[in-house]
């Protein structure tokens, strides 16, 4: 288990009359490795959890350990922490400030006093995992590039860390469809090669649903689900009731068979839909 | 730290205070801060501190809040306050090396910072209890006089809303752009104040590239709006004095007048 957290607190503005209840208890287990969605309303507290992860935020109460080390603590090493876990803000493009974009990619693995030569061989590696030319993007400006461009380029800057556990907080937001497309798919294919622990945050069951193994839902700064996707999508009701929906193709599916045909509704994909449709079709031409 | 400035912020609410027209209230306060400067000792102050109590008590602002608008102004009170305390020359009270204390220095610290004090405070009172559309028109209206002079009244006065407006917005930006720096390894608070400034770079590039960003989108909107500045525009809400303006325009000025009159007596 590489993430604990215990019965986790956070009180906003405590004692003033603007006082309110960010997260509400909290119990969490994250395994190494695992692929996690993290979903819930604007204002539901996902991005101020995120932010209790690498001690941005310090709780009202409660325990966060990670990797063994309960980082809570008064005396635990901040920067060792945010090494581990890698967090990727909202619009992270926002935070360029380098001249150029090797430079804004090796600011983070400087910081954590590596070599010239390491630093080096980390940013070629970063730009290369979120489809970065190395040789014909390193010396220009990250302020010259397309907006999707420049959030690869902050991204890059915390995978350079080599982060144990990457957390992105709703990466595609204000994307076009196909930037999103092409954020995610490099997402998945980061999680393939480097197998690190993922959390993404995101309010769109969609992009979610494909990539993710586990699925967190949040609702007034509680916990309210966690479990499989296929099992998530199952409480459609539920689900709309906290404001969230589930992937069109799932409920288009779910009708379908409140209609009276005999599908399966467990789908999450277009794909998935379509193999099911035709076998029914099938079925039901034999009959 | 951040969060304590509350330097710009309107905390809603319905109170006299609240109503009065802005013109008035900014009266008031110019009066207020003529009568601070005047006074030149301490018996004048319980006077103003009871006004300024009083006003907080009416407009149901927690003084919490307002003493909280003193925090980050902290240290320039401190830096006045040791300077008079040392730099006054007078009856030897203490000697600690070359620095002296002396009787006249206390009396003029204690009296510089409290005028500071309750300079923070008077003005905050107008900004918490002013919303900033109320508090632009007022300044607009009491400055048109002057626009046969060629002062641009209307401007200056969008101007400083707009200003005012974002002082929340950057100050909320700022927060995130140092979280995110800090989550890439980023340390804003060790160092000497040479490296200190250097570590800045991270946090002031983005700050200011966005607030450029920020200001252009403004304008655009602005424009597509068809916005063109204050000749023959008309107000929703065009303001008219009320009998309690009046009635507190006249009993404040007598108020502050007495203040001042002090310094003559």
């Amino acid at each position: 288990m590489i993430m604990k957290i215990n019965n986790l607190n956070y009180i906003y503005n405590p004692n003033t009359p603007f006082e309110k209840k960010a997260l509400d208890n909290i119990n969490l287990e994250i395994n190494e490795g695992e692929f996690i969605g993290l979903i819930g309303h604007t204002g539901s507290g996902k991005s101020t959890l995120v932010q209790h992860l690498n001690g941005l935020i310090k709780p009202s109460s409660g325990a966060i350990i990670i990797d063994g080390v309960n980082i809570t603590d008064k005396d635990v090493n901040l920067k060792e922490i945010r090494q581990k876990v890698g967090l990727v803000f909202q619009y992270p493009e926002h935070q360029l400030f380098e001249e150029t974009i090797y430079k804004d990619i090796a600011f983070g693995p400087k910081n954590l006093g590596l070599s010239d030569d390491e630093v080096d061989k980390r940013v070629k590696e970063s730009m290369e995992l979120v489809g970065l030319d190395f040789e014909a993007l390193k010396d220009r400006s990250p302020f010259e590039l397309s907006g999707g461009q420049k959030r690869r380029v902050a991204i890059a800057g915390v995978i350079a860390m080599k982060p144990k556990i990457l957390v992105l907080d709703e990466p595609t937001a204000g994307l076009d469809p196909h930037g999103r497309d092409e954020i995610l798919g490099e997402i998945q294919k980061l999680y393939d090669k480097e197998g690190i622990t993922i959390i993404l945050v995101s309010h769109s069951m969609e992009d979610i649903a494909k990539l993710v193994q586990r699925i967190l839902v949040m609702h007034r700064g509680k916990l309210e689900m966690d479990g499989k996707p296929r099992e998530i999508f199952k409480k459609v009701d539920e689900l709309e009731n906290l404001g969230l929906g589930v992937p069109q193709i799932t409920k288009f599916m779910k009708i379908f068979k409140e209609k009276g045909n005999h599908v399966n509704d467990d789908i999450l994909t277009v794909h998935e839909a379509k193999e099911e449709i035709l076998k029914f079709l099938r079925r039901k031409k034999d009959a | 730290m951040l969060k304590d400035i509350t330097i710009g912020q309107y905390f809603p609410g319905d109170t006299i205070i609240h109503r009065l027209d802005p013109r008035i209230k900014i009266i008031i306060i110019s009066l207020f801060i003529a009568s601070l400067f005047f006074v030149n000792s301490f018996i004048p102050y319980i006077f103003i501190v009871a006004f300024i109590l009083l006003t907080v008590k009416i407009s149901g602002v927690p003084l919490k809040f307002i003493l909280k608008g003193i925090k980050p102004l902290l240290f320039i009170i401190l830096i006045t306050f040791s300077i008079n305390i040392f730099m006054t020359k007078g009856e030897v009270l203490y000697e600690l090396g070359p620095l002296t204390v002396t009787k006249e220095g206390i009396y003029l610290a204690t009296f510089m910072a409290l005028r500071l004090i309750f300079l923070i405070t008077g003005t905050s009172l107008l900004t918490l209890t002013t919303s900033p559309i109320a508090l632009t028109d007022g300044i607009e209206k009491l400055l048109s006089p002057f626009k046969r002079i060629g002062l641009p009244a209307h401007e200056l006065a969008m101007m400083m809303t707009i200003a005012l407006r974002f002082i929340p917005t950057l100050l909320e930006e700022t927060d995130k752009i140092m979280k995110a720096q800090m989550a890439r390894g980023a340390d804003f608070e060790s160092g000497n104040i040479l490296s200190r400034a250097k570590n800045l770079v991270p946090l002031l590039v983005p700050l200011f590239i966005n607030a450029f960003r920020r200001a252009d989108e403004l304008a655009t909107a602005m424009e597509a709006r068809c916005y063109r500045g204050g000749d023959n525009r008309t107000r929703l809400n065009e303001l008219k004095l009320k009998k309690l303006d009046i009635v507190s325009l006249i009993s404040m000025t007598i108020f502050f007048g007495l203040i001042i009159s002090t310094r003559y007596i």
